[in-house]
């Protein structure tokens, strides 16, 4: 499904002394299908853009369409219910999501409110549950007796079950280990393309942007700064950090370089490995023959 | 001789008697004015040993001292103005209205005067960039302005140590680096100590010292330079290296004599330029 934002404002508590404008004439178009990152310093506004994206919110001003669904102001919303079978978000804070005795309930609870057979459920729950790097017997315990990193994979378990076909996901490996953010987001990866998924990521991991995006939309306060490919938006170190971001580590090591050696280190998605060898090009073809 | 502030002593711990241990005899000390960071995989225990540290929770066995004195019902008042903490989930940690309010909380509960309460207020809340959110609901605040704001709090009541529970988890990179650097001042300047529990490997790097949890046991205690040189052992209980380490690893596969110790981008740099200009 295309995802569509035109001219949308959103407004908390207008009307009101404390009105804060958290998006300010935000525009842009997601084709069904794209892996999108979404960067910004806290507050810009990342997580007020997701929440239209299942009808959570409505804008203030302007228009969101997502595949056939529209949310405008004053809109009744039609078959809300359909889109938030179709959108699944998995939240900033994974443990609000969570709310059954156990964690077997828990990720049964969406599946089981959209129709889904008992059956299927379980199905669904053993073939999950692995792929979230839980192991079975915590689904009888109490989500809220885990600690920070399991609580995030139970909520993630909890929206996959649910089959999406928009999977929006709001830092999804905060609090995870660094193996658990490797094997979380390759199972995002796989799952974004085998399913053929339309993935929007809310992440500070510049890293991750690199490695799974195919598009990049960066916010600053409530409005756009910049979007395009990765390659093209990463390596803008100056105007990354002039609203609170850093380009991914390996970008920043290559700038580095490049100023000690006064030599010319393209960024081209290089992995540590290929920037080894070029940097054995660069400084020391003849180290080898010493 | 330096001053031992926390001591755990053969500490083991369950959160019910038909469950596992989810602590398992472990043993460490911190230090006054130390910065020390715990790191391990999900469920090794780090938020546990935190809770143990303030006397939210309570150790079947084993002892656990701050400023030699056993943590338990009674002593828990003094032990929490000693230990600051803030957790992985700043909702949990709300009380007041306003940030400004909450900000007072921990003070007035410690009965600290109204002018020196202003102006801590102005301090900490300028310390974590948040002077302009004085007056809003906690509540209103994104996610990583929250934490923020709880941090100011645990500033604010100058306690003897502050613990971070993957408190900057959720801010973005500059953020992240302003309240690190925010607290390692204090912790250098006024004579605290700072334990940061975290997932991120640029903050463990600047620790002094790192404790390594796995599977409720102590697996090694070492500096971060000692513990990044063991990348495979790292990555074998679900941990990794920092970029520089997995970088300087390639280089040595490809026979370029870095030493594989270094742990940021200059001290690399510095050891290629070295290579660089001696051939
Ligand atoms: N309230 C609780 N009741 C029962 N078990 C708990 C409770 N809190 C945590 N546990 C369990 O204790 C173990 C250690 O949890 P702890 O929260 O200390 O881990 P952690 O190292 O902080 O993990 P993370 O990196 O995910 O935050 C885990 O197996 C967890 O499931
Ligand atoms: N419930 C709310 N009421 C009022 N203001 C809010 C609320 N939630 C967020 N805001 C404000 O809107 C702005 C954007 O917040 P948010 O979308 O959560 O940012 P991000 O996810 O990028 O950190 C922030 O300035 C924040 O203070
Ligand atoms: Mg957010
Ligand atoms: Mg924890």
């Amino acid at each position: 499904m295309d995802i569509t934002f035109e001219h949308v404002s959103y407004i908390y508590q207008e009307n009101s002394p404390f009105a804060h404008k958290a998006l300010d004439d935000l525009s842009f178009h997601i084709p069904s299908g794209s892996f999108v990152a979404v960067i910004g310093h806290t507050g810009s506004g990342k997580s007020t853009l997701i929440q239209h994206l299942n009808g959570l919110v409505r804008p203030t001003h302007g228009k969101v369409s997502i595949g056939d669904f529209q949310l405008a102001k004053g809109m009744k919303p039609k078959n809300i219910k359909e889109l938030r079978s179709k959108v699944g978000i998995v939240f900033q804070y994974p443990e609000h999501q969570l709310f059954e005795e156990t964690v077997a309930k828990d990720i049964a609870f969406g599946p089981a409110n959209f129709g889904v057979s008992e059956r299927e459920i379980q199905r669904r729950i053993k073939e999950i549950i692995p792929m979230v790097g839980l192991s079975e017997e915590l689904l009888t315990r109490s989500p809220f007796d885990l600690s920070g990193g399991q609580m995030r994979r139970v909520a993630i378990a909890g929206v996959l079950a649910v089959k999406p076909e928009i999977l929006v996901l709001d830092e999804p490996t905060a609090g995870l280990d660094p193996r658990g953010q490797k094997d979380i987001m390759d199972m995002f990866y796989t799952l974004h393309q085998k399913q053929h998924l339309t993935t929007v990521m809310v992440t500070h991991s510049m890293e991750d942007a690199a490695k799974y995006a195919d598009h990049i939309l960066i916010m600053n306060k409530g409005k756009k700064y910049m979007e395009g490919a990765p390659k093209d938006i990463l390596i803008q170190e100056e105007a990354l950090n002039a609203v609170h971001l850093d380009v991914p580590e390996i970008i920043a090591f290559m700038h580095h370089f490049e100023k000690k050696f006064g030599v010319e280190l393209p960024f081209e998605n290089q992995t540590p490995k290929q920037l080894a060898k070029q940097i054995q090009q660069l400084i020391g073809g003849r180290l080898r023959n010493e | 001789m330096q001053e031992k502030l926390i001591e755990f002593r053969n500490v083991s711990f369950r959160y019910a008697d038909e469950q596992p241990w989810v602590l398992k005899n472990c043993s460490f000390t911190i230090n006054q004015n130390e910065s020390v960071a715990i790191i391990g995989h999900n469920g090794s225990g780090k938020s546990t040993i935190a809770k143990l540290m303030n006397g939210l929770l309570f150790a079947q066995e084993g002892e656990i001292l701050i400023n030699g004195k056993a943590v338990n019902e009674q002593t828990i008042w003094d032990i929490r103005k000693a230990v600051g903490m803030v957790f992985q989930n700043p909702d949990n940690q709300f009380v007041g209205t306003t940030v400004q309010d909450d900000v007072a909380f921990g003070m007035e509960n410690r009965g600290i005067p109204r002018e020196v309460m202003i102006k801590r207020i102005d301090r900490t809340l300028q310390a974590v960039g948040m002077q302009d959110y004085r007056l809003t609901e906690p509540h209103r605040l994104s996610g990583g302005q929250k934490q923020r704001v709880a941090i100011a709090g645990v500033l604010a009541v100058s306690p003897q140590v502050i613990i971070l529970d993957e408190a900057t988890a959720m801010l973005d990179p500059k953020g992240r680096q302003e309240i690190m650097k925010t607290v390692s001042e204090l912790q250098e300047k006024q004579n605290i100590s700072l334990i940061t529990i975290t997932h991120d490997l640029r903050e463990v790097v600047q620790a002094q010292r790192v404790i390594v949890m796995n599977q409720g046991g102590k697996w090694m205690e070492a500096t971060p330079r000692e513990i990044f040189a063991k990348k495979a052992d790292l990555r074998q209980i679900g941990l990794d290296v920092p970029f520089v380490a997995i970088l300087a690893d390639e280089l040595k596969q490809l026979d370029i004599p870095v030493s594989g110790k270094e742990l940021n981008h200059e001290e690399l740099l510095e050891e290629l330029w070295t290579l660089h200009s001696s051939m």
